[in-house]
């Protein structure tokens, strides 16, 4: 069994900004640097490396531009922002398995500077690949953006559960006012009031501007190794108590319409139930949630997959502070997506371990277990990070 | 469908004789190529097609898909040998039925051709199938099969061909939004549509439906059980044999968005996207038109209309029901 075998020994980032001015690889190269030496570790120590499918920097180019020596395990994490859990997963599992001793996890890219997830590119559905031709089924009718592959579950949820536009907006504010107070976040200082995000412009109906989060350009880098070297490390290690991935029946990449409802998250369940599992713990256990933020409602559906509330409670638990700082769950105290930086999730897992360190800069009390999700819609993943 | 007249009994009956009288003359012999099968022509061919294969200039035989060149009659030159078809083709043309697409096309080699043969083309006319009513507009269905001869009078390549003529409709077809700005009729045809669906082997039949009208979902037919977005595998009982049946063409909007940002290549925004329950029992994508977006709601009953997205591209897309 996975469970404590492995551990985050150090993370690293660069600053996150809407034109980095460098090239990815040297984006990934300082994130790795930094979360080695984070770790109090060399380059040289170095003999494993995953990373996402999307990210342009092969393991093998990281690898030399850091001075690692030899690798013996490698690999690559599929379905976008699902992959971000799923790197930690993998590298856990190597390090459980003994395929590997230290394994890098990094994700970089120049969103905002170079290639925009958010802009239609007509070329998606052009190949009879499997996902091309899934894509077939949606890009010819312009249903092709992220935020419309999601606008598509969001109207569903609202009609199946009551929720509003001011119910998604919640959300956006409540990032936006943990972002406010911390200083690597993209929105530091700039808080947002409902009245703005639902003043803001429609890019999907029902999904307004401010539902959807920003594009950065950014790196972030994880080092894992086993829980028992870690504690020898220089940092307090964050424990990774559960690592799962999940997929759901009948799944597609972002446009599962033709399963059952559409007003759940089926594989976030799988996830969650997989994490539950594996750690013995449960939602009451968990002190603080990194919950994959790149549109507002799926943070809704997220409450209630993973049993922090009810079905269709999710509107209600927002509305009363619930995802506040004082909240009864804390959710994504760095900002998120929405309020830090879009760096895939792999941003969020970081948040994850500074909450067990105790070094965040919207530090909560008394943080044990920390649970993080990956991206929404997709084939997801997530970890819960413990205490050592 | 609405827009194309209905064609005439009268109309009907003398196309009909004359695809009989032509079909009865049975194979007629044309004349036989104008130059023998030669190195510049097989050349210009291969680099055309991007075919680098060099296995032919240097055995001295041409491609088989070439078979059609060697009897090609030019532009200017057309008409000097007629075939049984080209009078049913006129006659179409002459009851207005003006629009062609080709619509299949397969061809059969029996051996390759040597460098220096000269062939000789012989053409049957085998049928005419209509009127029917097709996305394009009210047609005949033409098919004709063209044998090409070797010098000892062996056949060494054969094609069966067939079109649609069809009646085109008297304005374009507008486009999802009302046709402003996009896909317009221009001299040469339409502008491409640039958001083309993938096709596969499993999901070619869906858009052949579509190009005849008909909105296909996916049945087992082991089984019996259908699915939309249709698969190689039926996933109930692993059987592969797959059937479709035609949907009535009636469906209910099961969730929507209206799409605003950023700009989508091809579309004018505002427009709704609705993923759309049919009775049959699976849902599917399309945008729902001839109706402002702050109209349509979750629940709203529509039905299926097909509209041409450029000369060559047809979609499924969906109306009010009562429009």
């Amino acid at each position: 069994m996975l469970k404590s075998k492995a551990a985050i020994a150090g993370i690293g980032a660069t600053e996150f900004t809407k034109d980095s001015g460098r090239s990815e690889l040297r984006l990934a190269a300082e994130a790795v640097f930094a979360a080695l030496d984070d770790a109090g570790l060399d380059p040289a120590e170095v003999d494993g490396m995953v990373t996402y499918t999307q990210d342009a920097n092969q393991e093998i180019a990281v690898a030399r531009e850091v001075g690692a020596g030899e690798l013996t395990f490698f690999s690559r994490v599929e379905y976008g922002g699902g992959a971000a859990c799923g790197t930690v997963a993998h590298a856990a599992m190597a390090v459980a398995t003994g395929a590997a001793r230290t394994v890098v996890c990094y994700r970089a890219f120049n969103e905002r500077s170079g290639r925009r997830f958010g802009q239609p590119d007509a070329r998606l559905g052009g190949l009879p690949t499997s996902q091309g031709l899934e894509m077939s089924w949606h890009v010819p009718f312009g249903l092709m953006t992220p935020a419309a592959w999601v606008a598509m579950f969001a109207r569903r949820y609202m009609h199946v559960h009551g929720a509003t536009s001011e119910d998604f907006g919640r959300v956006a504010v409540a990032m936006r006012r943990h972002a406010a107070s911390n200083p690597a976040a993209w929105f530091h200082g700039r808080p947002l009031t409902l009245e703005e995000h639902q003043a803001s412009r429609w890019i999907v109906e029902p999904l307004r501007l401010f539902d959807c989060c920003q594009e950065s350009d950014g790196a972030v880098a994880l080092v894992v190794t086993s829980a028992e070297r870690a504690r020898d490390l220089r940092r307090s290690p964050a424990v990774i108590t559960a690592a799962a991935q999940g997929a759901g029946e009948g799944q597609m990449m972002m446009t599962s319409y033709y399963r059952d409802g559409m007003s759940g998250l089926p594989e976030m369940s799988v996830v969650g139930r997989r994490l539950w599992e594996m750690s013995g713990l449960g939602p009451r256990d968990i002190q603080t949630a990194i919950l994959y933020d790149h549109f507002t409602p799926f943070v809704l559906v997220q409450l209630e997959e993973l049993g922090f509330c009810g079905r269709g409670e999710a509107a209600a638990f927002v509305r009363d502070g619930g995802i506040e700082l004082d909240g009864r769950l804390p959710v994504n105290p760095h900002g998120g997506q929405l309020g830090e930086a879009y760096i895939h999730g792999m941003n969020g897992i970081a948040e994850a371990v500074r909450q067990i360190r105790g070094t965040s800069a919207n530090q909560l009390p008394g943080v044990r277990n920390v649970l993080v999700t990956a991206g929404t819609g997709v084939p997801t993943s997530g970890l819960i990070l413990s205490a050592a | 469908m609405t827009g194309a007249p209905a064609t005439g009994v009268t109309t009907d009956r003398e196309l009909r004789e004359l695809a009989d009288k032509q079909a009865a003359l049975g194979e007629v012999r044309g004349v036989p190529a104008a130059d023998p099968v030669n190195t510049p022509m097989i050349r210009h061919w291969l680099d055309a097609m991007g075919d680098s294969n060099p296995a032919y200039l240097e055995k001295g035989v041409a491609p088989p898909a070439m078979a059609q060149v060697w009897t090609m009659q030019g532009v200017r030159s057309r008409g000097r040998d007629r075939s049984p078809v080209d009078d049913v083709l006129a006659e179409l043309d002459a009851q207005g039925f003006t629009g062609v697409v080709a619509t299949n096309c397969e061809q059969t080699y029996h051996r390759y051709v040597r460098l220096g043969e000269r062939l000789t083309p012989a053409t049957r006319f085998s049928g005419l199938a209509g009127p029917k009513r097709t996305a394009l507009g009210e047609g005949y269905f033409a098919t004709w099969n063209v044998t090409w001869y070797g010098e000892a009078d062996e056949p060494v390549a054969e094609m069966m061909f067939r079109v649609l003529k069809f009646r085109p409709r008297k304005r374009a077809a507008p486009g999802p939004q009302g046709g402003q700005g996009e896909g317009g009729q221009g001299e040469g045809g339409r502008r491409p549509y640039p958001l083309r669906p993938a096709v596969s082997r499993d999901t070619e039949f869906f858009w052949e439906g579509v190009r005849h009208g008909e909105l296909r979902v996916q049945s087992c037919a082991d089984c019996g059980r259908l699915r939309h977005p249709p698969g190689p595998v039926c996933p109930a009982c692993r059987s592969t044999n797959r059937s479709y049946v035609t949907a009535a063409g009636e469906g209910t909007v099961y969730s929507y968005v209206v799409h605003h940002h950023p700009p989508v290549p091809g579309r004018t925004a505002p427009f709704v996207v609705a993923v759309v329950e049919l009775p049959e029992g699976v849902r599917i994508v399309g945008n729902v038109v001839d109706c402002p977006p702050e109209a349509v709601g979750i629940g709203m009953s529509l039905r299926v209309t097909y509209r041409a997205m450029d000369d060559e591209l047809i979609l499924p897309l969906w109306v009010p029901r009562e429009s």
